[in-house]
């Protein structure tokens, strides 16, 4: 019954989009508000709608009512609560009711907040917003329906995938959705802005929440599925360049150049149609990347062959949106005005930089993705294009983003002073030159290339916290009076400053658990001793033991260094019982400079066990620069400008206020 | 001339989606000319080069120089592993009644216990192959237990059936595959997927 009220749910969410897709697009276009005023309320419904299809299915999981297709096949009475819940979006239905869901509550929260924005854009861009939900509607419901019965219901479920039952990936795909999903929303507003031909600093302003609450959450999703393959998959590597990982990967470079290039509009009323096709292009990627994953076209080639439904849908889905608002743009788009014109020097060069090579960055992690499955069906051979290929093609490219991601910031707009901005940075300069150096000596013998990553780290790193210092006057007034201008100054320019911290201190994370990595794989039998790094590792005894759903095979090592006791490690194996898998979950050491790592694996032949160790400088670099990438971002997207929606008349006050170092 | 830099994104859309289209015919016409039944690799190729010691003394091991001249059913099972419990009656039976051979592999399993286990639930295996290290498995591409192939005459995987055999499995798709492939010599005839 409650699965049923779901489906209606869903059926109805439906006919209410249709009806929002239509209505206010065609008020907006003849003027009438009455119309138009449909699109706010529509939404709203559409939300609540969604939100009693997702609690239905998720109640359906709760109470584990194995007479709903769906659960049956991806839950199981034993499994504890968490993973219950999560097993929700642990699969494709599932996983698309969530998709639809975060797209009505975008939608929802534009209808909500969007109250000074004029009214015709706030009907073009719910419309928009409600056209893309009819398609993923349509899609859920023709295609894929989380609630289909079965009969005669099995006795139990067959258990979720034991390598999605973990905290990690709980969380993992909502976050990645909310992203992919917040991107709809910057499409939406550029789809309607080219409707409108009109696009000014006061819509970049507009778009720029959605698109940095879209990249927070890209990011965070990133980054928690990059820790979970770092711990839960048992090799210490923690970014393979799969193309799962690489769906989500592009949607972020291209958010990032997004939010770079909003600014530009914001501030100079430039770079208009680039960043409307930014907008287009970042949740073109999210689709194409749904499209990848979504159709088993990854898994295995013939996955999709024998069910290609989905997938045909799915394209169907990317022609009509990606296809529809490029022919709007390449239409629409060269009407727009060019606005200020500039110098190559300066504050929107330097973010022409970022976005230029951003977008490089993704179109090559595109073809990366793409070429293997190509040459594939030529039946030419099996290509890999694997991560030696990615490095060498992505590593030169985020080379000049990082140098300038130093200078910009110093940069006036219209016409840069860089002799002004390279004498401001000289101790920037100095530091890094030492720190390098310092490092040089510290890893002399390892790799080399890893310089390079720390140079650049600390380069930004110094050269960030120096534009701060001197935005805040440190050392040219008293501290006093420097800390209460840090304390006035506004939360975007915080934002930046930290975010730009975050990112530098993640290159030097990911440098250092890249190439300074020492790992030892070998069989050990009770009370062998390896070293690794300067640490010995003992091995103990393996005790048996039992989770709720699985067994537990648990290992001892003994970790000692310079001859002191410094940790005990207690890594497993884990057999789950349903399924009949094994997962590894490792047991990792954090320090704040490095992570030790270790893994039991198989049982050898007489009577030994295979181990892997790893030693990982900077491991903790990485997750903590990313956490301080997300509080930048949180900060920037609270700040008042943006919180208040801005209307014109603050809108004149602000940017003198944001702009002190500009100003300079 | 400037508005033609407006239609190159369109152009290269419209690029990926010709590629793309064109590979979705590809890969079609592929699967038309090699069709499978459960997805997955192993389909169609012949038994992997393998050669396992039997787990019993009075029954021969398994190897792949006995895969000649006749339809089998070759099933991976192990002690520790409750579904295999589950479909063994069934696996059991059809040895029994001599509806087709079917061989053994022991997976990853202490022999002790494997004895054990067939003592209690019954033998009807014609051949076991005692795999301890799963290396075999793997180049069978087990993975899960229980899993059940249909090897033809010619010694090629022609189904893998994942999980435990229900009675509706046998009826509706491994009984009249197997009835195919002892008729016809042409085996491809059998893979319709009906």
């Amino acid at each position: 019954m409650i699965a049923e009220l779901g489906h209606f749910a869903l059926v109805l969410a439906l006919m209410v989009a249709l009806v929002q897709g239509i209505v206010p697009m065609i008020g907006a276009a003849r003027g009438d508000i009455r119309l138009m005023d449909m699109a706010p309320p529509a939404a709203t419904v559409q939300l609540a709608l969604v939100a009693a299809a997702f609690g239905a299915l998720m109640y359906s999981y709760v109470v584990s009512d194995f007479s709903v297709m769906n659960v049956a096949q991806n839950s199981n009475s034993l499994q504890p609560m968490l993973y219950k819940i999560s097993g929700v979006w642990g699969n494709h239905e599932g996983s698309l009711v969530l998709w639809v869901l975060i797209l009505a509550l975008y939608g929802g929260m534009v209808a909500l907040f969007g109250g000074n924005l004029p009214p015709t854009l706030k009907a073009r861009v719910l419309a928009v917003q409600a056209i893309v939900a009819v398609g993923f509607l349509a899609f859920l419901l023709f295609t894929s329906n989380p609630f289909e019965r079965i009969f005669p219901p099995p006795l139990d479920g067959a258990d979720l995938n034991p390598l999605l039952q973990d905290p990690g990936l709980a969380f993992h795909p909502p976050m990645l959705y909310a992203g992919y999903v917040g991107l709809s929303t910057a499409f939406s507003f550029a789809v309607a802005a080219l409707i409108e031909g009109k696009v000014d600093a006061a819509w970049a302003r507009w778009v720029r929440p959605w698109t940095l609450a879209a990249w927070i959450f890209l990011t965070a999703g990133i980054a928690l599925g990059s820790w979970w393959a770092y711990y839960e998959l048992g090799w210490g590597g923690f970014w393979f360049w799969d193309p799962v990982e690489n769906a989500s990967f592009m949607p972020w470079l291209v958010a990032t150049a997004l939010l770079h290039s909003a600014i530009v509009v914001e501030k100079r009323d430039t770079l208009k149609s680039w960043t409307v096709l930014l907008a287009i292009i970042g949740f073109s990627l999210s689709l194409i990347g749904t499209f990848l994953v979504r159709s088993g076209v990854l898994t295995s080639v013939h996955a999709f062959a024998t069910d290609p439904e989905r997938g045909v849908f799915i394209l169907l889905l990317l022609v009509i949106a990606i296809g529809g608002s490029l022919v709007l743009f390449a239409w629409r788009a060269p009407s727009m005005q060019a606005g200020g014109l500039f110098q190559p020097v300066s504050r929107e060069g330097g973010l022409i930089v970022n976005n230029l090579f951003m977008s490089v960055a993704a179109a090559a992690v595109l073809i990366g993705t793409l070429t293997p499955l190509m040459v594939d069906a030529l039946n030419l051979q099996k290509v890999s294009v694997g991560a030696p290929w990615f490095n060498i093609v992505f590593v030169p490219l985020m080379v000049p983003v990082i140098i300038v991601a130093g200078i910009g910031p110093l940069l006036a707009w219209k016409r840069g002073d860089i002799r002004g901005a390279l004498a401001r940075l000289k101790y920037a300069a100095l530091a890094t030159v030492i720190i390098t150096a310092l490092v040089a000596w510290l890893a002399w013998g390892h790799s080399m290339g890893s310089l390079l990553g720390i140079a650049l780290a600390a380069w930004l790193g110094t050269a960030t916290v120096s534009e701060f210092a001197g935005r805040i006057g440190l050392g040219r007034m008293p501290l006093g009076s420097s800390l209460r201008r840090a304390g006035s100054l506004p939360r975007s320019a915080w934002g930046m400053t930290i975010t730009h911290i975050g990112f530098a201190v993640a290159v030097a994370g990911i440098t250092g658990a890249s190439l300074w990595r020492t790992e030892s794989i070998q069989v050990m039998r009770p009370g062998d001793t390896v070293e690794v790094a300067g640490y010995e590792f003992t091995f103990g005894n393996v005790e048996n033991l039992r989770g709720p759903n699985y067994f537990i095979e648990r290992g001892t090592f003994t970790v000692r260094h310079d001859g002191e006791v410094y940790t005990v490690m207690k890594p497993e194996k884990r057999r789950y019982m349903v399924q009949q898998r094994e997962t590894t979950e490792a047991a990792i050491f954090t320090t704040p400079m490095k992570d030790l790592y270790a893994v039991i694996g198989d049982k050898a032949d007489g009577g030994g066990w295979v181990t892997r160790i790893y030693h990982s400088p900077l491991v903790p670099w990485m997750w903590f620069g990313t956490l301080l990438m997300i509080l930048g971002g949180t900060l920037s997207l609270s700040d008042r400008r943006l919180r208040v929606g801005a209307p014109s008349r603050r809108r004149a006050a602000a940017p003198a206020a944001a702009q002190p170092a500009g100003a300079e | 001339m400037r508005r033609l830099i407006f239609i190159v994104p369109l152009v290269v859309f419209a690029g990926f989606i010709a590629a793309t289209g064109w590979y979705i015919f590809e890969i079609q016409r592929d699967s038309q000319r090699a069709p499978n039944i459960v997805g997955g690799g192993e389909q169609n190729k012949p038994v992997p080069e393998f050669e396992l010691p039997p787990l019993l003394d009075d029954l021969p091991g398994l190897a792949t120089a006995d895969f000649d001249g006749e339809v089998v059913m070759v099933n991976v099972f192990a002690s520790w592993c409750v579904p295999c419990r589950a479909e063994h009656p069934l696996i059991t039976r059809i040895g029994e009644e001599g509806i087709v051979p079917v061989w053994g592999i022991n997976y990853k399993n202490k022999k002790d216990e494997a004895i054990a286990w067939l003592d209690e639930l019954g033998n009807s295996y014609k051949r076991i192959g005692f795999d301890l290290s799963g290396r075999v498995g793997i180049e069978w591409g087990v993975y899960g237990v229980p899993e059940t192939y249909i090897i033809d005459k010619s010694g090629r995987i022609r189904y893998k059936h994942i999980g435990p055999l229900s009675r509706s499995d046998l009826k509706e798709t491994i009984f009249p595959m197997i009835d195919c492939l002892n008729k016809t010599p042409q085996a491809k005839t059998c893979l319709s997927g009906s």
